[in-house]
């Protein structure tokens, strides 16, 4: 008998679970699997929700999942349903039309909700108010791009990731879009002070309007927000980016524990063994991190566990990046970016550089990066992202993160040390060429002739030109010269 | 040994079969003959310096000349006659196969051979031996790329088109492809990419090709899978994407963007360490070239998720809409002189001749019809290259092993376990021309011609099949493979006949066997070949003119088209951790090639680069207490391998480099992993988690 699954939840988390199933039970020996979701929608994904709204990808675009994609893979799929309870006692879960179904295993992955700030005007009793969004679901993004479309401005509430990341997008589309943030500095759970000023002159280079520390009064439909200090900013439509919420409303109903987000284990069990919670609405060692990353490595080791492909599989943590995908500004963010210089025992370097809006902060404790910040800094960025997690040092030197890799000029051909090699395919030094022009080959088919140089790619042709044309000009000291040709040039010059 | 005449002909090493002329030479050392490039359209009269002195390998002082006999082990190798050496080999084969039955004996071929030679090997194999355990070196050599290649486009033919027209491209990118050390005359090919800033390099280490590149992505080893599918994303996200070539020409995009949708490029950065904006700009060039190629080479194949990551940069080159379309192209490099023809006939663990399935009824009964053999009495698809090894003198394993062209116990992943099992073997026997490191393990050694002592023709990297010549006769004591395989066949109780020792003949049996596969070679001849002419395989009739760009009308699927796969980022086989922190890589240098058996025999490549050393970052070499110049372990799970330490600032720090090429201590497969693609069964040369250490024996003062 195989073990039956039911996943509580189609979105990044649940239809993961349900492929890293498959991959290591393809055939259903081991695990059936039941998904019930919410939304009409096969799986998508939210990551790229900003993109939809630039109308860089279509909603097709951010399908995770074909039509055929359930059947091929043996899940049961239940759309547009939603779990009214779970009966533990019964080992089954009510749906809202009445059915029930039943489970061994019940995997909630529920994900988020989005938090609204208790503003007036942006609620229309339960539901959101006329010219209220949010950026949670597909059917958000027709909404918002709408009205981008009709060319009215767009106020967005919150200065976090994805308040970021949407008011880039619109302003990609031209819309004249404004940040709204409480603090006084962009994402501020990433980011320091200095950090947030640089990522908000770049954000403002690309178009997109912020406001920092501001109290909002009220929203006035079709109007705008309204702030403590009487101004008004300009909006046809709210979207509100605020932070989610663990939803966990399913969990607590059911008596399961609940803090944050529903508590699970290593085993990502909550504190009944035959519930598991994974994603946004989890909660593991006291995180809900709300990132796709680790809820996908949560994926991976419950599938470990619930197929038996790994039952020594544990989840005991991310690492995780954050990488705004904003376009023109690369920025990251990981780890301990608070950490200030007067830590005691953390090395805590910082560079501003606000006039080309760059700022880097790395923080290094026992040779590893422990925390970064990088915003205009593409292969630094990428190098901390790869080398975080890693049992890998941060570099001895941390200012070569800076730099890129790059190889060091070569210089004059002249200068080349006798030894250097000038034709690679035939290894050909500068000696050797030297002593052949010496010898009478004083043209580049000569030296070719003589050395084999420039006889394979052709890559040298330049350089040994170079060299002929050098020391022909150096030809008056060359009879008497036999090594140290930067000597010479000096003479010739 | 005099020079019978100039004789025009092609180099003896890689895929490129650089054209080179051999004369008669008066002067003392470097060879009897006398080396010269020639204007052919490959190498374009360039020769890199492992072609410049191949002369000298003919009258080297390693060469065997006279058959050699082990009569018990622990014995020394001692010189008898042929027949003797012929009449041992044939008897202990008849005894095993007696004892143990058919699959007793395996065969291990060789990307080395010609065409002629590895068909014959095949047909002994399956024929004379009856065996089903036949594989060879190309398995961890093109396995990978074939694969995906053949499942993409319906065909696998290296490069589709003449590799000239990449002389009109505005932007090439070559994805684990080091084509500057590994066939530098290629490189004469880029220069309108070079010129025009499109040629892009994507390699963990800033090789000497990178060097050339006007952009290099340098990823983690391993990587490469996510940083493809981070790059179509990009490529669907900016619009460049050609939909109107997809809807004509492909077939399952929506599912490999499915994969594709969930590697938004920071993603792929987090796993490769490529930066997002030039994982963008190397998508830009690439769309908006005029004239655009991707090429990929044994670094991003050499992985247990080698075809997949093809697959991953055929589905880029597909969403581009270059596959297929004049002036523009996908396709992979072969590394052997002749790897791509070694793959084609037969002596590949499921294959036939004309690149056929073995487990095609269709196939099975046209190549018994050629051979006069009934088709039940073919045996099926036999063991993968290192599965065989690994089998070798086990509970059902082979006993027997015979060895054409091939050092098996240097090129094999995880070699101190080959060593070991070829030590197991009841009955070794290598036919070589130099006594290679596993001639020396052998219990028979065949001294066997080489490239200017024979004809014989391979196909190079773009399926042009061309013509070696003979320029002089084999030493005393000689003699051909084909002459070795006919002595044993007949000694089996095979017909001569069905032997033949002519290289003319033996082609022109291909020929027939390879009629109306897909790699189709029944029109092609010795004479034509003679006569210049430049044959594209496949030539289906003697009056046909050759094929020397395939797809352009259609992809060799039945409905005309190509197909995505939708693959996802596995990463390597197996992780780094505090033990093994880092990654250590593999691969070639310009002056040796594979094995180095041969290269390491000539006296300016053997001084050029006389050992392995181990390519570190400072921060690294330092960590591991070690400086530039030391000895070191490059050590894994598996073994270690002792290199000399070279600290290069443009090496990451997580990632080591050790060339191929260097017997003993210092084989660098002592550290590689044996994982398997599941598809292709290529072993990881190219990941393995590692760890660098200072050399324990320094002696004082060093």
């Amino acid at each position: 008998m195989n073990t039956h699954v039911v996943i509580v939840g189609y979105g990044m988390a649940g239809a993961r679970l349900a492929e890293e199933i498959r991959a290591r039970d393809p055939d259903a020996a081991a695990v059936r699997i039941t998904i019930i979701g919410a939304e009409r929608h096969l799986a998508y994904n939210r990551v790229l929700l900003p993109h939809i709204v630039e109308g860089e990808l279509s909603r097709a675009d951010a399908a995770l999942h074909g039509a055929g994609w359930a059947r091929e893979n043996r899940v049961e799929l239940l759309l547009g349903t939603t779990v009214r309870a779970v009966d533990r006692a019964g080992n089954r879960v009510l749906l809202d039309d009445g059915r029930t179904v039943g489970y061994d295993r019940l995997v909630l992955a529920t994900g988020s909700t989005p938090w609204l700030p208790p503003i007036e005007g942006l609620r229309d009793g339960a539901a959101l108010a006329e010219g209220v969004a949010v950026l949670h679901d597909l059917d958000d993004c027709p909404r918002i791009a709408a009205v981008a479309e009709r060319g009215e401005p767009v106020a967005v509430l919150g200065g976090g990731v994805l308040g970021l990341e949407s008011a880039s997008a619109l302003a990609e589309r031209g819309t004249q879009v404004t940040v709204v943030h409480r603090s006084d500095r962009l994402m501020d759970r990433q980011l320091d002070g200095p950090a947030g000023a640089v990522l908000a002159d770049a954000l403002t280079d690309a178009g997109v309007g912020v406001l920092l520390g501001c109290q909002v009064r009220r929203y006035r439909p079709g109007t705008g927000l309204e702030l403590a200090n009487g101004t008004v900013v300009p909006a046809r439509l709210v979207v509100v980016a605020t932070g989610v919420r663990p939803a966990v409303s399913l969990a607590a109903a059911a008596g399961i524990a609940v803090e944050h987000g529903v508590v699970v284990d290593d085993l990502l069990r909550t504190d009944d063994p035959a519930v598991h919670a994974i994603g946004d609405c989890a909660q593991h060692d006291g995180v809900s991190s709300g990132l796709v990353g680790p809820a996908w490595e949560q994926a991976s080791v419950l599938a470990d566990l619930l197929t038996g492909a790994d039952p020594a599989a544990r989840y005991r943590g991310s690492a995780p990046v954050t990488a705004l995908k904003a376009r023109g500004i690369d920025l990251v963010a990981l780890g301990e970016t608070h950490t200030e210089p007067s830590d005691p025992v953390a090395e805590v370097l910082r560079l501003a550089d606000p006039a080309r809006r760059r700022y880097v902060k790395l923080v290094v404790r026992n040779e590893r990066v422990t925390g970064a910040i990088m915003i205009g800094f593409p292969a630094g960025a990428a190098t901390v992202a790869q080398l975080y997690g890693t049992p890998n040092a941060a570099p001895a030197e941390p200012l070569d993160l800076l730099a890129g890799a790059t190889a060091p000029a070569s210089g004059p051909v002249l200068h080349r040390q006798a030894s250097s090699v000038i034709c690679r395919c035939n290894t050909v030094t500068k000696g050797e060429l030297v002593t052949a022009w010496q010898a009478g080959a004083r043209s580049v088919d000569a030296l070719r002739e003589a050395t084999r140089a420039g006889s394979g790619c052709g890559g040298c042709r330049d350089t040994v030109c170079a060299l002929a044309d050098a020391l022909a000009r150096a030809e008056p000291a060359a009879a008497a010269a036999t090594a140290d040709w930067a000597e010479i040039e000096g003479v010739a010059a | 040994m005099p020079v019978v005449t100039q004789v025009d002909t092609h180099c003896p090493y890689c895929a490129l079969q650089c054209g080179m002329r051999l004369s008669p030479t008066t002067r003392q050392g470097g060879g009897p003959v006398r080396v010269a490039a020639r204007d052919f359209p490959a190498n374009q009269g360039g020769l890199c310096q492992k072609g410049w002195t191949s002369a000298s390998l003919l009258d080297t002082q390693g060469r065997l000349t006279t058959p050699l006999l082990r009569r018990r082990r622990g014995a020394p190798l001692s010189p008898v006659s042929w027949d003797e050496a012929l009449d041992f080999v044939a008897d202990r084969l008849r005894e095993l196969r007696a004892d143990h039955g058919d699959d007793a004996v395996a065969v291990f071929g060789s990307g080395g051979l010609s065409n002629e030679k590895a068909y014959l090997l095949g047909k002994f194999a399956r024929v004379a031996l009856g065996t089903s355990q036949i594989d060879y070196n190309g398995r961890f050599c093109m396995s990978s790329a074939a694969a995906a290649a053949t499942r993409a486009f319906g065909i696998d033919r290296g490069l589709p088109f003449p590799v000239t027209d990449l002389a009109d491209a505005e932007a090439v990118l070559l994805v684990g492809a080091n084509v500057a050390e590994t066939m530098p005359p290629f490189v004469r090919h880029l220069g309108r990419a070079a010129r025009a800033g499109g040629l892009i390099v994507i390699d963990p280490r800033r090789s000497a090709t990178a060097e050339l590149a006007s952009l290099h992505l340098q990823p983690a080893p391993g990587t490469d899978v996510a940083l493809a599918l981070g790059m179509l994303h990009i490529a669907l996200a900016e619009g460049h994407i050609d939909r109107d070539y997809l809807a004509a020409r492909v077939t399952g995009f929506d599912e490999a963007w499915h994969a594709a949708a969930r590697w938004w490029p920071q993603r792929a950065m987090r796993v490769t360490g490529v930066p997002v904006a030039d994982m963008r700009s190397a998508v830009r060039l690439l769309a908006a070239a005029d004239g655009a190629y991707v090429l990929t080479g044994r670094g991003t194949e050499q992985h247990a998720d080698g075809v997949n990551a093809v697959s991953a940069w055929i589905n880029l080159s597909l969403a581009l809409g270059l596959p297929g379309t004049m002036g523009s192209g996908f396709g992979c490099l072969t590394g052997q002189g002749n790897g791509q023809g070694g793959r084609e006939h037969g002596q590949k663990a499921d294959q036939l001749p004309g690149y056929r399935r073995i487990t095609d009824p269709a196939a099975r009964a046209h190549v018994a019809g050629v051979w006069g053999v009934e088709p039940d009495s073919l045996p099926g698809p036999g063991r993968s290259a290192y599965e065989l090894l690994d089998a070798l003198g086990t509970d059902g394993g082979p006993r027997g092993l015979v060895v054409f062209g091939s050092n098996p116990v240097m090129s094999a992943p995880n070699t101190g376990h080959v060593a070991d099992r070829l030590g197991a073997l009841d009955l070794l026997v290598v036919a070589d021309f130099v006594a290679s490191e596993t001639a020396a393990l052998a219990d028979v050694v065949f001294p066997v011609a080489q490239w200017a002592e024979e004809d014989g023709t391979t196909t190079n990297l773009d399926g042009r099949v061309l013509l070696r010549r003979k320029a002089i006769p084999a030493p005393d004591g000689v003699r051909g493979d084909l002459d070795v395989l006919n002595a044993l066949a007949v000694r089996l109780g095979q017909p001569a006949s069905r032997f033949p020792t002519s290289q003319e003949a033996a082609f022109a049996e291909l020929g027939m066997a390879s009629a109306g596969g897909p790699a189709d070679y029944s029109g092609i001849s010795h004479a034509r070949l003679r006569a210049g002419e430049a044959l594209h395989w496949p030539v289906p009739d003697a009056a046909h003119p050759g094929t020397p760009r395939l797809f352009l009308d259609a992809f060799a699927h039945p409905d005309g088209k190509a197909r995505m796969a939708a693959v996802d980022h596995n990463g390597p086989a197996e992780e780094p951790d505090a033990r093994y922190p880092l990654w250590a890589t593999t691969g070639r240098v310009l002056q040796h090639y594979q094995t180095g058996a041969q290269t390491r025999r000539v006296p300016e490549l053997a001084a050029a680069v006389p050992e392995a050393f181990v390519e570190v970052h400072p921060d690294t070499a330092a960590r591991a207490n070690v400086s530039d110049g030391d000895l070191a372990v490059v050590a894994s799970r598996r073994g270690e391998v002792r290199a000399r330490v070279r600290c290069t600032p443009s090496m990451r720090r997580d990632t080591v480099f050790v060339p191929i090429h260097f017997p003993d201590a210092q084989r660098a497969n002592l550290i590689t992993n044996p994982a398997l693609d599941p598809v292709s069964r290529m072993p990881e040369f190219k990941t393995c988690a590692a760890r660098l250490a200072p050399w324990p024996d320094l002696p004082e003062g060093r």
